[in-house]
């Protein structure tokens, strides 16, 4: 038997993981991969406590993220299609019009 | 029938609407036949309205018609209703008649004016307004119609606004008339809060039961009436109007500024007889203003030479005779000089409108003389206007004036002395305009050669004005005087003042010497203005400084200019340089300032960089979550 605690702070530490990359890299793809391990990382935190007190509501909310996720990527990736279209990058610094 | 007195209303505010609405697509046609006709039904319902009051007893000569209830807030109510007693009935009479005759007159003068519909909606509005005023059976009611016609004149004397002279005469009455205004507005709410009730029959009833003789209440509200009184009737110290609005159109000067609307002060008094009977110190107070300032503008009216404006100073102090008359008590004689004097000035300023046409626009009566040979009907209608304005024997002035200045006499003798002496000035001048135009030789000969008589609608309404002129005065014979007791019902509470019909003897005295005064006059007008010459020329450099004074009409406008017009004008230009510029419009950019430069500082955070954010999003979910964890 795992004890809970080891899979919150491997949740933890994939969670900073996907935080630095979205934060550090410059890759439009590679932030969207970071934003989806962070989701997964949270993903792993509900699984994991909702098999500790033994509740249901923590797997259902993990199928919910998932389906949002998934939308998200379907909106995000459409994002970056026009992006790369319209400026040729995937470059995030480059997108940079609201910049007061 | 006399329930039916709102329909004397209607038809004066169906001319005004449907000319102000469709006036020029009507033509000039039919707007200068449906403006007289609407006035002329007004009167027509006046005629069968007096008929009907007249023929009641005299106890039940006052009638009030309920129009509907007009506005009511917690324990204040108003209702519009009219008011029909003698008083009111008289006034339509003259407002309807007189304002017929002068529509008729302007069909004709004012026939080429490119603003011909215009025009006569304005002066239907007029007679709406002036009516409202005197029919209202409240105060609240009587000063819509006292703002009403003070609008009408506004617009009708800056009715040539491309003139800046005429724009700044309007803006001038206006101004001056306000003051006024609001010292009715003012006596209003005194008796409002005095009395509760703002009708007359209801105010004239409580007034000596809660408030006395004498009492500073009943002080105060008259002290204020006669405030708008002096506005409204060209008394001191609001005088300055009035000759101005001689910048409007000359029958808007006979109709508004001479006959009807500048008369709204005296109506004003004699229809709250029962309060000024209550302060006998404001019925002095009035009757003195009254002989000043017909002493004064009689002397102004002496000098001037612009035949219009020696009319308009003449009205200010006819106005005078009759705050005379109210003054002391005596207010059918008011009421009665009134309507002499609408018809007589109103004859002769639609006469010097006559000359004005005939001369093209010529008004200095020392370009004129002998245009009796060119204009003789215009001639003979002004003599007889000029002759009842002087109080020759025998014309209405005569015995009008007679009547006030026999109350006078029983009043106070320096009072009478002074009018006396104002009523000798009057028929100086009055003759001075009818020799110096008419008679003698021409001045000008190429303005003479070019002159001749008005047309028919401009002659027939000075003929008919003429009769009225001749024939008003035998309403008043002082034997068989049918205005004190046609009158009386309005005046019943005012009944103890009027005492003096019992001394015949010094009645007749007095009339034989006010018939000698104007006779003395026109006499000297005569010697003085057709035969020697140069006695004017010598007098004014006996005279030396008065008459520079006169002549400069006692610097009044420059003494006002100076003492009230700059010193506000001043304090308005401090105002708007440093209050308005420096305090509102100085918070307002301020305000704008502060945003924008907050706006310049904040904006520094947004660098566009995605990372940034979302660093800054981390540090915030990471702070919320470590102060709810260490809560």
């Amino acid at each position: 038997m795992v004890p809970t605690s080891y899979f919150l702070v491997l949740s933890a530490v994939l969670f900073v993981i996907g935080a630095l990359g979205v934060l550090l890299r410059r890759n439009v793809l590679i932030i969207f991969m970071s934003v989806e391990m962070m989701l997964n990382a949270v993903n792993l935190t509900f699984a994991a406590l909702a098999y500790h007190f033994l509740q249901i509501h923590g797997q259902i909310f993990v199928l919910m993220v998932m389906v949002v996720a998934a939308a998200e990527v379907a909106v995000g990736l459409a994002i970056v299609m026009s992006v790369i279209r319209h400026k040729d990058t995937t470059n995030i610094e480059d997108v940079n019009l609201l910049k007061g | 029938m006399l329930d039916y007195a709102w329909l004397m209303l209607v038809f004066p505010a169906l001319g005004a609407l449907i000319i102000s609405l469709f006036g020029t697509r009507l033509g000039r046609r039919v707007v200068g036949f449906l403006a007289p006709a609407m006035v002329f039904l007004s009167f027509a319902v006046a005629v069968a309205l007096a008929i009907q009051l007249f023929s009641l007893p005299h106890e039940e000569q006052s009638h009030s018609v309920l129009l509907w209830q007009w506005m009511a807030a917690g324990n204040f109510s108003v209702d519009a209703g009219l008011l029909i007693d003698p008083l009111s009935i008289v006034m339509a009479l003259v407002v309807t008649g007189v304002g017929f005759l002068i529509h008729v007159y302007s069909t004709g003068y004012m026939h080429d004016d490119p603003r011909f519909p215009r025009f006569f909606a304005y002066l239907n509005l007029f007679i709406l307004m002036m009516l409202t005023l005197v029919l209202a059976d409240n105060y609240l009611l009587m000063f819509v119609g006292w703002e009403g016609v003070g609008l009408a004149s506004y617009l009708l004397i800056g009715f040539w606004f491309e003139k800046p002279s005429a724009a700044d005469a309007g803006k001038k009455a206006f101004i001056v008339n306000r003051i006024g205004d609001f010292g009715l507005l003012l006596a209003i709410m005194v008796i409002w809060t005095g009395l509760g009730s703002l009708r007359f029959t209801e105010v004239f009833e409580a007034a000596p039961e809660v408030w006395g003789v004498g009492n500073i209440a009943v002080m105060t509200a008259t002290m204020l009436m006669l405030l708008a009184a002096t506005g409204k009737s060209a008394q001191i110290p609001l005088y300055v109007w009035l000759p101005d609005a001689m910048e409007g159109p000359t029958p808007v000067s006979a109709l508004i500024h001479a006959a009807t609307m500048v008369t709204a002060g005296v109506y004003m008094i004699a229809r709250s007889a029962p309060l000024f009977d209550l302060a006998p110190t404001t019925g002095n107070w009035v009757a003195w203003i009254g002989v000043a300032t017909a002493l004064i503008a009689g002397t102004i009216a002496l000098t001037q030479t612009d035949m219009k404006r020696i009319l308009a100073y003449s009205t200010v102090s006819q106005l005078g005779f009759m705050f005379v008359a109210v003054g002391v008590g005596a207010y059918a004689a008011g009421i009665f000089h009134l309507i002499t004097h609408a018809f007589f000035k109103a004859l002769l300023f639609l006469g010097a409108g006559s000359v004005m046409h005939g001369l093209h626009g010529e008004l200095d009566i020392r370009k004129m003389g002998n245009l009796r040979a060119k204009m003789p009907i215009t001639h003979w209608t002004f003599f007889i206007g000029a002759g009842a304005l002087a109080g020759v024997p025998l014309l209405s002035g005569f015995f009008s004036k007679d009547a006030i200045l026999y109350n006078a006499f029983n009043y106070s003798i320096p009072l009478w002395a002074i009018g006396a002496v104002t009523a000798f000035i009057t028929a100086v001048y009055s003759f001075r305009m009818v020799f110096m135009a008419f008679w003698g030789k021409e001045r000008d000969a190429k303005l003479w050669s070019h002159a001749h008589e008005s047309p028919r609608v401009m002659t027939i309404p000075l003929i008919l004005l003429a009769v009225g002129a001749l024939l008003t005065g035998y309403l008043g014979l002082p034997s068989l005087s049918l205005i004190d007791p046609a009158l009386e019902p309005a005046f019943e509470a005012a009944a103890g003042a009027s005492e003096g019909h019992a001394n015949l003897t010094l009645e007749l005295i007095l009339l034989v010497v006010s018939g000698l005064i104007a006779l003395a006059g026109v006499f000297l007008a005569y010697r003085a203005f057709l035969v020697n010459k140069d006695l004017p020329a010598r007098v004014r450099a006996a005279l030396g400084p008065v008459t520079k004074l006169v002549d400069n009409k006692y610097y009044v406008d420059e003494l006002y200019n100076m003492i009230i017009v700059n010193p506000l004008r001043s304090f308005g230009g401090w105002l708007a340089a440093t209050f308005d510029k420096g305090g509102i419009d100085g918070a307002v950019n301020g305000l704008a300032g502060v945003t924008g430069w907050l706006g310049t500082q904040v904006r520094r955070l947004q660098t566009g960089m995605v990372g940034l954010y979302a660093l800054a999003m981390l540090f915030g979910a990471v702070a919320l979550l470590a102060w709810l964890a260490i809560r």
